[in-house]
C-alpha cells in the first residue's frame, strides 16, 4: 500500500502543479474569486472520517467488533457526506456559473484536480462498503485487523491528498 | 587468440570513431553552404564549435583513458590454462582507489560546467543592438512566415538578412512564434536550433559572416511533412538587402495581359489563404505571394520554382508534398495556366 | 515446465493435454512462468520493432526515397519508440526480475502473486490495444491509423485539432494501461525485496541485481505516474473539451514536456539500472572475482536514481528555457554521469587482477562496457547546452539513445539470456552460435550506430521521411542501413539459438558457471516451490562460502 501510495502521490503531484501553473492564465470564463465557495463543512466531514477510520481499527484489534462497525459506517457516512457536498457544488458551479471542464483553463485544471481526487474518494468507500458487507456477515474481527489497517492507510492518504487540494484550490488559487 | 581478438575489437571501435571524427574535420569548408556543424558562419555557432572542440577533448581524453584500462584488464587478465583450478586474489574494493576516481570526476565535471554556462550566458542573454534587424518567423504545418516588424515586410519560405561586418555589426535577433504545432529553426552554419512553441515565444540571434546562400530544415517533429520544411536564408550584402526590402514594399502590379489569371485568383478559394499586396486577396493561412518570383523554391523548398513546378502544386500538391495542407485546386486546365500565368508576374 | 516435479522411479505421472498445459500458463500466478511470459511477449515485440526499424532504415536508404509514404513512415518511428521502450525491454526486464528476485534472496515466489498476473496481463494487453491501432484506428472519422505524434506525443500536436481520428488515442490508453502494469510490479518488487529475504539476508548481502530491481522499483513508482497523469490530462483534453495544453486558451505545449519528460527521463534509468544489474552479476562469475566495491555499487546506483529525477530538461534545451534553467539542468546532466562513471570504474576494478574466461555472457558484458562508456560521453557531450542547440533533435541524439539502449542494455540483457538461459531450461545456449550472434550484432550495430552520429554533425534532423540530396547524407545512410540488416540477422541467429538449445543444448546442472548466488543451489529449471528448505546466509556469495569453507566471504563482511 505505501508503494501504491507512491505512485498515486505523484500522479497528483503533476495535477497539482498543473493547477499552479494555470493559476490566473485563464484568458476567459469564471475566476476562482468570483465562484468558489470554501467547502468548510464538507472538509470538516472528510478530514473528521479519518478520525472514525482510526478508532474504528483500534476497535477491531480489540476485538469489538460493534464498536468498529459503528465508526466504519461513520465513516463512510462522512466520505459519502464529502461526495455529496462536492457533486452540490459542481452543480452551483455548473447550472450557476456556467463553468464546465471545457470553459478555460480554470475548469480545466479544477474539474481534473477535484475530480481526481473525488473518485479516489468513491473508490475508498466501495472498498470501505464491501468490509462492511463483510463485517456485517460477521466475518471481520481482530484477526483481520491488520488488512483493515492497509485500508485505512489509504484512506488517510485520500484525506491528505484532500488538505493539499484544499489549499491550493481554495487557499492559494484565490 | 582471445586477447588478440579483443584487441582487434578495441582497435576496430576506436579506428571507427576516429574515422567518424575526420569525415566530419573533412567536411567542413569554411565556405561552404552545406549543413555542417564544424563549419560555422557566424557567431553562435562559431562559439558552439569552440566549446564543442573544448568537450570534446576532454571526452576524448576520458574515453582513451578508460577504453585502455579496459583493453589492458581484459588481455592482461585472461585465464591461463595454467590456473585452470585456482581462483585469484579475493578483493573486495579499495577506498583510496574509489575516492581518487570519484574526486577526478566531479573536477572534471566542475570544470566542463563553467565552460558551458559561460556560453550559455554569452548567447541566451545577449543584449539587442538597435540596429539589429528584427524578424519575426512564425511557424506553420509545413511553411515559414517572415514578418520584418519595423521594415513593414511580410514574406514566407525564403529569408534574406544582411551579412554583418565584425567591425560593424549588424546582427539580425529573430523573434520565433508558431501558428500551430512546435516546430525548431536550425540552420547549423548559422547558429544552433531554437524551438517554435506557440503561446511560447522564443529568440534568437546570428550575425553572419559571409554572404551566401544557406540552408536548414524543420528540426521538431510537426506532422506528415516536417521533413519537406526546409529553410533557405540569403544573406545579402547591405546593398543587395536594401533593394530587396524595397522589391518587398512595392504590392503587386497589374499586368493586363494575365488579367485573366488574376480572376480566378481572386474568385476561387486561393484568397482564403494566401495574400496579394494590392489586391483584395488577404489571407493569411498560408504563404503571402505577393512576391512569389522572388523566390527560388516553391512550397518551402520542396520544389524548384518553375512555371511547370507551380502546376503541378496547384493541381496535386501531393504529387509534390504529400500530406501538405495546400488542397488540390479543381480547375480546368485553362484556368489552371492563366492562374500559372498570372502568378508568374508577382515578382 | 514439464521438470518441476522430481522423477520418482516407479510411479506413473499423468500426461497433460495441450489445452490443460495452455491453461496452467495462462492462470499461472507463479513468479518463474510469469517471468517467462514476460520475456517472451517481449521478444516477440522486439520482432516486431526490428521491422519497423527496418523499414525506416529502408526508406531512408537514400535521398528522397518513396519506399513507404510519409504518413506510413512517421506511423513507423512512433511506432518503433513506443514498442521497443514499453513493450520490448520492459517487459523483458520485468520479466528477469521476476523470475530472479526471489530466487536471489531466498524466497519460494513474490510478496503478491495474483497482482504479479494482472500486472503482466495488464500490460501485455497494453500492446495489444497499441497493435490494433493499425486496425481500429480509423475510429469515426475515417482518419487515423496507427499513432504517428512521435512517441513523445508533443503537444499540440497529439490535441484532437491536429490529431484527428483514434490513433493518438490508441497510444494514450495502451500505455495508461501497460503503466498501471508496471507500478503493479514494482509495488510486488519492493515488497518482496524489503519483507521477503531468507534468514540471514540483510540488505547488505543482497546481490547487486536485487538492489538494483529495488532502485528501480522505487523509481518506476514515481516516474511512471507523471506520465499517466499527462495522458490523463491528455484524453481531457481530447474528449472532454478540456484546455490543459490548448495553447489557443493559454494553454502551454512546453508544460506537458516538462510533465512527458519528468516520466521519460527517469524511465531510461528505470531500463539501465536492471542492465547494470545484470552486468554486476555476469562480470564478476566471468572474472573469478567478486565484484568490486560493493557499498559504492549500491551508494552509486541510488544516487543515479535521485540525481536522474532532476534532469529531465535536458531533453528540452531547444525550447527556450531561460539561461538559469538551463545552466541547472546542465549541471544535474553532468553530475548524474558521476556515479554512472564511477560504476565502469568499479567493473573494470572487478575484472583487473581476475582470470577472464571469455564465454559468451562475458563477451557481451565487455561490448556493454565499452560501448555504455561511449554512449556516457556523447551524453555528457550533450549536456553542454550549446553544443546541445547544434546535436539536439538530430540524428547525433538518435545515434546516443540507441548507443544506449542497444549498445548497453541490449547487450547486457543479452548476457543475461546466456547467462541464466540454462537455470530457466536446464540447457546451455550453444556457445558457437552465440558467438556468431555476438561477432555479427557487434560488427552491425558499430556500423549502424557509429555511423549515424555523423549525420546529427551534418545537420541531419530527426523523423523525417526523406532528405535532401547534396547534403552529405546519403552514403553515410546506406552504411546505416547496411548495418541494421547485419544486426536483423544476428537476432535471427539469436532466435535460432534460443529455440534449438531448448532441444539440443547441453544439460546444464544446477551450476554451470561456477557461480555464487542462492539461484545456483537450485535445479536447472528450480521446482515450483524454488528451495526445499529456505538458504540461510551468511554473506554476499553464499555459494563461494559453500565452496570454499577455508576462505568464506563471511570473514571479511
Amino acid at each position: 500500500m505505501a508503494g501504491l501510495i507512491i505512485a498515486e502521490a505523484a500522479i497528483f503531484t503533476i495535477f497539482v502543479v498543473a493547477y499552479l501553473f494555470y493559476i490566473g492564465k485563464s484568458l476567459t470564463g469564471p475566476t476562482p474569486r468570483e465562484v468558489l465557495e470554501t467547502p468548510i463543512f464538507y472538509t470538516i466531514c472528510l478530514l473528521s472520517s479519518s478520525l472514525t477510520i482510526h478508532y474504528a481499527g483500534k476497535f477491531l484489534e480489540r476485538g469489538r467488533r460493534g464498536a468498529f462497525l459503528t465508526l466504519w459506517s461513520l465513516t463512510i457516512l462522512l466520505g459519502g457526506l464529502f461526495l455529496f457536498g462536492t457533486g452540490q457544488e459542481w452543480h452551483r458551479l455548473i447550472y450557476e456559473h456556467g463553468l464546465t471542464i471545457s470553459t478555460n483553463l480554470f475548469g480545466t485544471t479544477y474539474y481534473s484536480l477535484v475530480g481526481l481526487h473525488a473518485f479516489h474518494v468513491t473508490v475508498g468507500i466501495i472498498m470501505l462498503i464491501i468490509v462492511a458487507t463483510f463485517a456485517v456477515a460477521g466475518r471481520v474481527g481482530s484477526e483481520q485487523s491488520r488488512r483493515v489497517d492497509v485500508l485505512s492507510m489509504y484512506w488517510h492518504f485520500v484525506d491528505a491528498v484532500w488538505v493539499v487540494v484544499f489549499t491550493v484550490v481554495y487557499v492559494l488559487g484565490r | 587468440m582471445q586477447r588478440v581478438t579483443k584487441t582487434l575489437k578495441a582497435a576496430l571501435h576506436s579506428f571507427a570513431f576516429l574515422l567518424s571524427c575526420m569525415t566530419a574535420a573533412a567536411a567542413a569548408d569554411p565556405a561552404s553552404t552545406g549543413t555542417n556543424v564544424f563549419a560555422p558562419q557566424s557567431t553562435p555557432a562559431r562559439s558552439i564549435l569552440h566549446l564543442s572542440t573544448f568537450v570534446l577533448t576532454i571526452t576524448g581524453l576520458i574515453f582513451v583513458v578508460v577504453f585502455t584500462l579496459l583493453v589492458y584488464s581484459i588481455s592482461k587478465f585472461r585465464a591461463r590454462s595454467a590456473d585452470a583450478n585456482s581462483e585469484p586474489a579475493q578483493v573486495y574494493g579499495s577506498t583510496q582507489i574509489e575516492l581518487a576516481w570519484t574526486i577526478i570526476p566531479v573536477l572534471i565535471v566542475v570544470v566542463l560546467f563553467m565552460a558551458t554556462a559561460r556560453v550559455i550566458h554569452a548567447m541566451q542573454d545577449a543584449p539587442e543592438p538597435t540596429n539589429a534587424v528584427q524578424v519575426t518567423v512564425i511557424g506553420h504545418q509545413f511553411w515559414w512566415e517572415y514578418r520584418y516588424p519595423k521594415l513593414g515586410v511580410v514574406t514566407a519560405n525564403e529569408l534574406h538578412i544582411p551579412v554583418s561586418d565584425p567591425a560593424h555589426p549588424t546582427p539580425t535577433f529573430l523573434q520565433l512564434l508558431s501558428a500551430d504545432t512546435d516546430h525548431s529553426f536550425w540552420i547549423p552554419e548559422l547558429a544552433g536550433k531554437t524551438d517554435l512553441v506557440p503561446n511560447h515565444p522564443n529568440r534568437m540571434w546570428m550575425d553572419p559572416e559571409h554572404t551566401g546562400v544557406f540552408v536548414g530544415q524543420c528540426a521538431q517533429y510537426c506532422g506528415t511533412q516536417h521533413a519537406k520544411m526546409l529553410l533557405r536564408v540569403s544573406v545579402d550584402t547591405p546593398e543587395d538587402f536594401e533593394q530587396w526590402i524595397r522589391e518587398q514594399h512595392q504590392p503587386a502590379v497589374p499586368d493586363e495581359r494575365v488579367a485573366a489569371g488574376r480572376r480566378v485568383f481572386e474568385t476561387t478559394a486561393c484568397i482564403n489563404c494566401h495574400a496579394v499586396n494590392g489586391t483584395v486577396a488577404n489571407g493569411r493561412f498560408g504563404p503571402d505571394l505577393t512576391h512569389l518570383m522572388s523566390r527560388t523554391t516553391i512550397a518551402a523548398g520542396a520544389a524548384l520554382n518553375t512555371p511547370e513546378n507551380l502546376s503541378l502544386w496547384i493541381k496535386n500538391p501531393e504529387a509534390i508534398k504529400r500530406g501538405s495542407l495546400m488542397p488540390a485546386m479543381q480547375l480546368s486546365q485553362s484556368d489552371l495556366d492563366a492562374l500559372v500565368d498570372y502568378l508568374e508576374t508577382l515578382h | 515446465m514439464s521438470s518441476n516435479a522430481i522423477a520418482i522411479p516407479g510411479v506413473q505421472v499423468e500426461g497433460k493435454s495441450w489445452l490443460e498445459t495452455l491453461h496452467e500458463w495462462v492462470t499461472t500466478v507463479d513468479h518463474k512462468r510469469l517471468g517467462i511470459l514476460y520475456i517472451v511477449y517481449g521478444l516477440g515485440f522486439l520482432v516486431v520493432g526490428g521491422v519497423e526499424a527496418l523499414i525506416i532504415r529502408i526508406q531512408l536508404i537514400h535521398s528522397h526515397n518513396d519506399f513507404v509514404s510519409p504518413q506510413v513512415f512517421n506511423r513507423m518511428f512512433t511506432m518503433h519508440g513506443t514498442t521497443m521502450i514499453f513493450f520490448v525491454v520492459m517487459p523483458i526486464l520485468f520479466g528477469f526480475a521476476n523470475y530472479l528476485v526471489p530466487l536471489m534472496i531466498g524466497a519460494r515466489d513474490m510478496a503478491f502473486p495474483r497482482l504479479n498476473a494482472f500486472s503482466f496481463w495488464l500490460s501485455a494487453f497494453g500492446g495489444f490495444l497499441l497493435y490494433f491501432s493499425f486496425l481500429g484506428g480509423s475510429g469515426l472519422y475515417g482518419a487515423g491509423n496507427a499513432p504517428d505524434v512521435g512517441w513523445w506525443a508533443y503537444a499540440p500536436l497529439g490535441a484532437r485539432a491536429f490529431s484527428p481520428g483514434h490513433s493518438t488515442d490508441y497510444w494514450t490508453l495502451s500505455l495508461l494501461v501497460s503503466g498501471f502494469g508496471s507500478i503493479g510490479t514494482a509495488i510486488n518488487i519492493i515488497a518482496t525485496v524489503l519483507c521477503m529475504r531468507g534468514p540471514g539476508m540483510k540488505l547488505g548481502r543482497m546481490p547487486l541485481l536485487v538492489w538494483l530491481y529495488l532502485v528501480m522499483g522505487g523509481m518506476v513508482l514515481i516516474a511512471i505516474t507523471p506520465l499517466s497523469a499527462a495522458q490523463i490530462m491528455l484524453l481531457v483534453d481530447r474528449y472532454l473539451g478540456g484546455h490543459f495544453f490548448d495553447t489557443q486558451a493559454g494553454g502551454s505545449a512546453v508544460l506537458w514536456m516538462h510533465f512527458f519528460w519528468i516520466f521519460g527521463h527517469p524511465e531510461v534509468y528505470v531500463l539501465v539500472i536492471p542492465a547494470f544489474g545484470f552486468a554486476s552479476e555476469i562480470i564478476p562469475v566471468f572474472s573469478r572475482k567478486p565484484i568490486f566495491g560493493y557499498p559504492v555499487m549500491v551508494a552509486a546506483t541510488v544516487a543515479i536514481g535521485f540525481v536522474s529525477l532532476s534532469v529531465w530538461a535536458h531533453h528540452m534545451f531547444t525550447v527556450g528555457m531561460n539561461s538559469y534553467a538551463n545552466s541547472f539542468f546542465a549541471i544535474t546532466t553532468m553530475a548524474v554521469g558521476i556515479p554512472t562513471g564511477i560504476k565502469i570504474f568499479n567493473w573494470i576494478g572487478t575484472i583487473w587482477g581476475g582470470r577472464i574466461q571469455f564465454k559468451v555472457p562475458m563477451l557481451f558484458c565487455i561490448g556493454f562496457l565499452f560501448q555504455f562508456l561511449i554512449a556516457g560521453l556523447t551524453g555528457i557531450i550533450q549536456a553542454s547546452v550549446p553544443v546541445d542547440w547544434q546535436l539536439s533533435l538530430s540524428y547525433f541524439v538518435v545515434a546516443h539513445f540507441h548507443y544506449v539502449i542497444v549498445g548497453g542494455i541490449l547487450f547486457a540483457t543479452f548476457a543475461a539470456f546466456y547467462y541464466w538461459y540454462p537455470k530457466v531450461t536446464g540447457r546451455m545456449l550453444s556457445e558457437s552460435l552465440g558467438k556468431w550472434h555476438f561477432w555479427l550484432f557487434v560488427i552491425g550495430f558499430h556500423m549502424t550506430f557509429d555511423v549515424m552520429h555523423i549525420p546529427g554533425l551534418l545537420g541531419m534532423p530527426r523523423r523525417i521521411y526523406t532528405y535532401e540530396p547534396g547534403r552529405g547524407w546519403d552514403t553515410l545512410n546506406l552504411i546505416v542501413s547496411i548495418g541494421a540488416f547485419i544486426q536483423a540477422v544476428a537476432i535471427v541467429v539469436f532466435a535460432w539459438n534460443l529455440v534449438i538449445s531448448y532441444f539440443k543444448g547441453a544439460k546444464a546442472g544446477n551450476d554451470p558457471w561456477d557461480a555464487w548466488t542462492l539461484e545456483w543451489s537450485t535445479s536447472s529449471p528450480p521446482p515450483a516451490y524454488n528451495f526445499a528448505t529456505v538458504p540461510v546466509v551468511a554473506s554476499r556469495r553464499p555459494l563461494w562460502d559453500l565452496k570454499h569453507p577455508e576462505d568464506p566471504d563471511s570473514q571479511y563482511e
